[in-house]
């Protein structure tokens, strides 16, 4: 009986179609479809938002074993210069004309993106170059400088939240029958799309991409090949960092006001992301983003104290049934 | 994992250096035991008082700490959900009950079984998994503890956390020894009150749990714990459960994290999210830890000391600086008293990279890691 049953799930998609169930006992808990479709667009755009974050550290982590307890200060990072850039644009922000809207965002989201690539290689030859394969030395160097990093944010930015202008072409809310969808929302979720396709794109087709995947299977075979990993590994770096913040820039768009806590708040759910997706893999980490973004908004209308614990119990129950994860692209 | 050797510490010809440097780290260890000893008569001011006391507290949750980190190689990011569940356990129950040393042992041991329970879910579910893994686990367990001490209000007090009276023998106002003219008996110059017992309440567990730690750390266990750090399959295929035992340690330190909550509740007359349960208490014992040297004890009492002293006095240093350069940019920005954070952050990063066996450990020597 349950062979049968698991073998039918894994034919419909197998752990793919966890975000579906999720979806339909929510439908059947909320009961009103017009709250439920408002709720689940959210879901989906901040599981996108969690998904820039988590993939880079993921694939981090795959390739080079190494896992970055700072790669936070990336998403705080880019919050923080995609505010900025959005408040120096200043008209072009909240005025009329989509096209300056769309500049002046497509700039700020850029701004963050080039200097979390940019950091991201700083990042990668300071701290953690010298630690390769010291999981203990790399936990505590990542964490120190991770509170060098938010010390650096509050010196620069200061302690009181930051209100982060949206474009007017992006405020308001699409509204069919008596469904209303925040515009920002639809936008976020495409970007997020967008990216996962590039990645996937980018993973799947291409040389590099190639090399990315055998080396997250066996390091030491590619480079017993000839390949130099560690080279590849400074880029899967610098776009995991320039990724985080990027979706930290979108967080920043979606919150409207930032405080310095961004970093550390977005960092549990990607933590959590990342475990439930499997390491080292990019498609575990948008199913773990979705189930997270969707489980978060659902609860938080159901049941509004549970929402941080309801990710907590689900990574607990998604533990105890895989111990590595959904979709883990490395063992052990 | 073989790199042992090329730790300054382990070559023999520096070891006539490392008898020496055995001996600094005993004698600072001692002169630091003996000034907590007399604590309550060296420095009768309150404000050092509170120091010594949260050194005690401190070197007990730091040396737990030591235990998973230092000697077993386990990253927790878990302690403080521990030390906060003994202080939440004291606290609600001194809360309900009214001061009462039945209250402190009645909500201590609630703190307690509930850190066993949790502890040894949590080990038992990811302690078989990488050791990156298990750090993850442990951060998001703390996280949403600390979410819900601050938003289960009716019971914890929330954001605000919740102050509560302790047994009348700790107050100022309750003599321990009446002298000739009915006040409290003066010793040195200090009067023998409720204040002396409060801190000699904190100090004797202190040293007690401390104690324990130091036969823990010296047993059989102690040994299997490092050698699972040093080499988890030779330990397993020794015959040695790694599961169990690291699972065993997890669930000890954690125990006696609780028991430091306990004692941090009873001192303080106030738990709250900010002083047991925030993100910056687990920085703290991470650094201390580090500073002071994983894997001996003795690195622990000084890294806590060196800690606790720097976040008192450190910062009136600073406010002094930042007094002084107020008039050339940015340098004030950089030596404010808020700011004292990054510098530690920055001291932190190069430790782990220069002297990863933390002080005692390079004076030794001996201890910290592969």
């Amino acid at each position: 009986m349950m062979k049968t049953l698991s073998a039918k799930f894994e034919r419909f998609g197998g752990v793919m179609l966890l975000p579906v169930i999720l979806a339909l006992i929510a439908l059947v808990l909320i009961g009103r479809p017009s709250t439920w479709v408002t709720l689940t667009v959210a879901g989906l755009a901040m599981g996108m938002m969690i998904f820039l974050m988590a993939s880079g550290l993921s694939l981090i982590f795959g390739l080079m074993d190494v896992l970055n307890f700072g790669h936070s200060a990336f998403v705080s990072f880019g919050a923080f210069i995609a505010a900025s850039v959005l408040a120096w644009f200043g008209v072009w922000v909240s005025g009329g004309n989509a096209i300056l809207n769309i500049a002046a965002l497509m700039a700020a989201i850029a701004a963050a993106t080039a200097f979390g690539a940019l950091a991201g290689w700083a990042f990668e030859h300071v701290i953690v170059k010298p630690v390769y394969k010291d999981h203990l030395r790399q936990i505590l160097i990542t964490m120190g400088a991770l509170i060098v990093a938010d010390e650096l944010i509050l010196m620069i930015w200061g302690g009181a939240p930051i209100p982060v202008p949206r474009p007017a072409v992006l405020t308001g809310s699409i509204v069919i029958g008596d469904v209303s969808i925040e515009i920002y929302r639809i936008f976020a979720f495409a970007l997020g799309l967008c990216v996962y396709i590039a990645m996937h794109f980018a993973l799947n087709r291409t040389r590099i991409g190639l090399l990315i995947r055998a080396g997250v299977e066996n390091r030491e075979m590619v480079e017993a090949l000839g390949f130099r990993i560690d080279r590849l590994f400074i880029a899967v770096f610098m776009a995991g960092s320039a990724l985080a913040a990027m979706g930290g820039a979108m967080w920043a768009g979606y919150q409207s006001l930032i405080t310095t806590a961004i970093g550390a708040e977005m960092m549990i759910l990607v933590f959590i992301v990342v475990i439930i997706g499997g390491l080292g893999s990019v498609e575990g980490s948008l199913l773990g983003a979705i189930l997270v973004g969707l489980m978060a908004n659902y609860v938080a209308f159901l049941f509004p104290k549970m929402s941080l614990a309801s990710n907590m119990i689900l990574m607990m129950a998604i533990l105890l049934w895989r111990p590595f994860g959904l979709k883990p692209a490395v063992k052990g | 994992m073989s790199n042992a050797a090329t730790l300054p510490g382990t070559v023999p010809a520096a070891a006539n250096r490392h008898l020496a440097g055995r001996f600094i780290v005993y004698a600072a260890v001692l002169a630091i035991g003996l000034a907590l000893a007399f604590a309550p008569f060296l420095f009768p001011d309150v404000r050092a008082q509170e120091v010594a006391a949260r050194i005690c507290v401190f070197i007990v949750l730091v040396a737990s700490y030591d235990l998973l980190i230092g000697y077993t190689g386990i990253v927790s990011f878990a302690h403080t959900m521990f030390f906060g569940l003994g202080a939440y356990g004291a606290a609600i129950a001194l809360k309900a009950m009214g001061p009462g040393f039945d209250a402190i042992l009645f909500g201590g041991a609630l703190g307690i079984v509930a850190t066993v329970i949790l502890a040894a879910l949590i080990g038992l579910l990811s302690l078989r998994v990488k050791a990156i893994f298990f750090a993850m686990v442990t951060l998001a367990a703390a996280s949403v503890m600390m979410v819900l001490a601050s938003q289960l209000s009716a019971i914890t007090g929330g954001e605000d956390g919740m102050t509560f009276t302790i047994p009348r023998l700790f107050s100022p106002a309750q003599a321990l020894v009446t002298g000739e003219d009915g006040k409290a008996l003066r010793l040195f110059g200090v009067a023998l009150n409720g204040r002396v017992a409060h801190y000699y309440f904190v100090f004797i567990i202190s040293l007690i749990l401390f104690l324990i730690m130091l036969r823990i750390v010296a047993s059989p266990l102690g040994t299997v714990l490092e050698a699972i750090r040093e080499n988890e399959m030779r330990a397993e295929a020794i015959g040695y459960r790694v599961v169990a035992y690291r699972t065993a340690i997890f669930c000890i330190a954690a125990v006696i994290a609780a028991c430091a909550g306990i004692l941090r509740a009873v001192w303080l007359k106030y738990t709250g999210p900010d002083v047991v349960l925030s993100f910056d208490i687990m920085l703290d014992i991470l650094l201390m830890v580090v500073i002071g040297g994983m894997g001996t004890m003795w690195g622990a009492v000084i890294g806590v000391a060196i800690m606790t002293l720097a976040q008192y006095y450190l910062k009136d240093v600073m406010a002094a600086g930042t007094a002084a350069t107020a008039d050339i940019p940015f340098l004030p920005d950089l030596l404010n008293p808020d700011r004292w954070l990054l510098w530690l952050g920055l001291v932190f990063i190069l430790l782990v990279y220069f002297f990863p066996a933390g002080i005692a450990g390079t004076l030794m020597g001996k201890g910290g890691h592969k």
